[in-house]
């Protein structure tokens, strides 16, 4: 992955002149500046658009492919309804009798997955932006960890249910996120303690988990478990209208951000001689990815893996590497549903909840990406 | 062959020494990038080279001491470990049951049930207090320790499968399956930290310890969903426990620890020619892949059997080591059995003290460990400069 090379090498050929050799003439050192100077110039703005048209290229399809993935979700069911009846009732066409069960049943469902499975992602590249870190998600360093710890809690603890547990799992990964931080703050908060701590505070947060599930009862237990694993069943536009406000308000904040995103991928240092107060946007960036997390662990659960892979792949496809946040989104949302139709439609008799499948999916495939991250050596 | 005893050392090759002697609390991980912070020890080492034998035997007799010290220590914490409970019995009925049991005698009987426990909480205090010790000195990483590296993981996994798939309900029979995914495990997560330019750094290693833990953890909750009775009995295994250890369990398990615990005692030399590095200790006559695989298996089985006993219990093997260096220096020939001593002190009082403090229940042994240990790692991480990502 060339990308932080890819950013300093542009910023670093945009302001000065090439360096010329010392015994030419200062017309002649002038004109081979120019020449060199415009051809640099040339070449950035000719990769900028190899660049563009690429990610223009893979968000439209990702757009497509979710689209497409998710009237096959909508389309399937106990009663098997034609995707162009679903197309249509989409667009608001169609009024025969399906059309009922399209948007009342099937489509909140299928766009809590599509909206959470987008907080995923974004959160995942930008954690994984932040700490320069590829495996450095959010359900890697701890923070998931806190929404689950609260949310058994309040399951097993005060017998709540549905909409509480949410709120409560919002404030428990909000919570751990600031004390993580405040631990982690030493003059300055560095990627690798803040992944450390995360760890530490990570582990505490699982053991509270296990001696809450053995003082429980086995039902509440089995409850809580579920709500662990991170679910679609059940949701209704009750889940989607909160969710897809939280999302309007932090996916443009976090897009206007981005750009500084990619300048603090390049290092503190650089990011400090470009101009960009590192500290303060770092806070900031943290903050939306914390809450995009909050927002979609409360939706669903901790969906395992979701925000670990989408970063790369998108990484992946668009080849150069600005982190990528619309295209993790994107990828996020599409290995959100896919995976839930695959659970529920895969193995006929069997419901498998939509968490079962994204890890069975993602974790080879994080086995896979921790060898080769560590293979060139980006590990840390 | 004497390759890395601190006082017969050159001044020549005590500055190898110091290069990479990591496991120093005042070391930073990278130890090898920075030299000049173990100074002192360079000090030390020229100081003993300079011919101070008396010296030398004074540092050994106050090691020694401090050993005596900490096993009378483990003989009080395993006392109040019997007479601390839902019901306290006096230490003249411990040594009286001890000594003549009465059938009939209902606080005798207390003592008795007692016992198993307390050799469990033995075993795997030994056992995970060696198995951190190697972990860090083979690895050469301060934070490794069989919980963080996955390894608890593994055997959890292995375990889920055993119940679910296999049938198999005594802890007896699981202990197999928690050892074949303890060992899977650490193989694995060692194999991907190891990978690429630096090898296996703290964050290399920390991060994939996390990520295959989160992967086995999803696949066990994968498990766990589809078989209530499973993982009704399971969720009791998950937390890290001392409690109803059956004497049979303890008497099965007891040899492996015995078998490894030994050799592991004495593998401080070749911890020390290891610490230095590949090439000092290959240099130095060792043979470092086969004694690197040596001594590691002994940590795998260590910290497997313990955690087929008590289930996953974290940052035990963290904490020993650490706690052993300030009074043994970087001499793994003593922290071994310094740290051997400690772990059983400190998952024994933990034990008690989850006993004390949630009555009339108890707090599981790996809900107070994890809660002491945290904080410490969360201290070590801020007080080190260790490498950058």
């Amino acid at each position: 992955m060339s990308t932080s090379s890819m950013s300093t090498s542009a910023a670093t050929v945009r302001p000065g002149p090439a360096p010329a050799s010392g015994d030419m003439s200062a017309a002649a050192r002038a004109r081979s500046a120019a020449e060199l100077d415009a051809a640099a110039r040339a070449a950035v703005v000719r990769a900028r658009r190899v660049r563009d048209a690429r990610q223009v290229g893979v968000i439209l399809t990702l757009a497509a492919l979710c689209f497409c993935v998710l009237c096959v979700s909508l389309s399937l069911g106990e009663v098997k309804i034609p995707v162009l009846d679903v197309v249509r009732t989409l667009i608001g066409a169609d009024e025969g009798g399906d059309g009922y069960i399209v948007t009342s049943i099937r489509l909140p469902r299928a766009l809590t997955g599509v909206l959470a499975g987008a907080a995923f992602g974004m959160s995942g590249a930008i954690f994984q932006a932040l700490l320069r870190n590829p495996l450095a998600s959010p359900d890697v360093i701890g923070i998931t960890d806190g929404a689950s710890a609260a949310a058994v809690i309040a399951i097993v603890g005060f017998g709540l249910g549905g909409y509480p547990v949410s709120v409560v799992a919002f404030v428990g990964a909000l919570v751990t996120a600031t004390i993580m931080y405040l631990l982690a703050w030493r003059r300055g908060v560095t990627g690798y303690r803040l992944v450390l701590i995360g760890i530490a505070v990570g582990a505490m947060l699982s053991s509270v988990i296990s001696y809450v599930m053995t003082i429980s009862k086995v039902y509440e237990a089995r409850q809580a478990l579920g709500w662990l694993t991170g679910s679609l069943n059940a949701k209704s536009w009750d889940t989607v209208r909160p969710l897809g406000l939280a999302l309007a308000v932090l996916v443009p904040l976090v897009l206007l951000s981005g750009r500084r995103l990619a300048v603090l991928r390049a290092g503190d240092d650089v990011a400090r001689a470009l101009g960009v107060t590192v500290e303060r946007s770092r806070l900031a960036l943290l903050l939306l990815g914390v809450a995009l997390t909050a927002v979609a662990t409360a939706a669903v659960g901790p969906v395992a893996f979701v925000a670990f892979t989408s970063g790369p792949i998108a990484r992946r496809l668009v080849v150069d590497g600005e982190a990528a946040i619309l295209p993790a989104a994107l990828v996020g949302a599409l290995v959100m549903t896919t995976s839930d139709l695959i659970g529920q439609h895969a193995i006929p008799s069997i419901d498998f909840p939509v968490g079962v499948v994204t890890a069975i999916i993602g974790a080879p495939y994080l086995l896979w990406l921790l060898a080769a991250t560590n293979r060139t050596g980006r590990g840390g | 062959m004497t390759p890395t005893v601190p006082p017969s050392a050159t001044p020549t090759t005590s500055a190898d020494v110091t290069v990479a002697a990591p496991p120093l609390p005042v070391t930073p991980a990278g130890a090898d990038r920075s030299p000049d912070l173990s100074a002192p020890v360079r000090a030390a080492r020229a100081a003993g080279t300079a011919g101070a034998v008396p010296a030398a035997s004074r540092r050994r007799g106050r090691l020694m001491l401090g050993l005596a010290g900490l096993a009378v220590l483990l003989l009080a914490v395993s006392l109040l470990a019997i007479a601390v409970g839902a019901r306290q019995v006096g230490l003249g009925v411990i040594l009286d049951a001890l000594r003549h049991q009465q059938p009939g005698n209902s606080d005798h009987e207390v003592v008795i049930n007692r016992i198993p426990r307390l050799f469990a909480g033995l075993l795997v205090g030994v056992a995970l207090g060696l198995s951190g010790t190697i972990m860090q000195a083979v690895t050469r990483n301060p934070l490794a320790d069989p919980g963080l590296l996955g390894v608890n993981g593994g055997a959890a996994f292995a375990v889920v499968c055993a119940i679910s798939l296999g049938g198999i309900t005594s802890a007896l029979g699981y202990v197999w399956f928690a050892f074949a995914g303890a060992l899977a495990v650490a193989v694995l997560v060692y194999a991907i930290g190891a990978v690429g330019g630096g090898g296996a750094t703290p964050v290399k290693l920390a991060l994939a310890g996390a990520a295959v833990q989160a992967a086995m953890l999803s696949a066990t909750t994968a498990v766990l969903l589809t078989d209530t009775a499973t993982f009704d009995q399971f969720r009791f295994w998950s937390v890290g426990s001392l409690a109803g250890r059956r004497p049979e369990l303890v008497a099965e398990l007891a040899p492996f620890v015995a078998v490894a615990a030994l050799p592991a005692l004495c593998s401080g030399r070749l911890l020390n020619a290891l610490a230095l590095g590949d090439e000092v200790a290959r240099g130095l006559g060792q043979r470092v892949g086969v004694a690197r695989a040596g001594v590691a298996g002994l940590a795998v089985v260590l910290c497997a059997t313990a955690t087929s006993i008590a289930g996953p219990i974290w940052f035990i093997g963290l904490l020993a080591p650490h706690l052993a260096r300030p009074f043994t220096g970087p001499d793994h020939r003593w922290i071994l059995p310094y740290a051997a001593l400690i772990a059983p002190i400190l998952l024994l009082a933990s034990d008690v003290l989850g006993r004390v403090i949630a009555r009339p229940g108890e707090l599981q042994v790996g809900v107070v460990l994890a809660f002491l240990g945290g904080p410490f790692l969360i201290a070590l991480v801020r007080r080190q400069r260790m490498a950058e990502l």
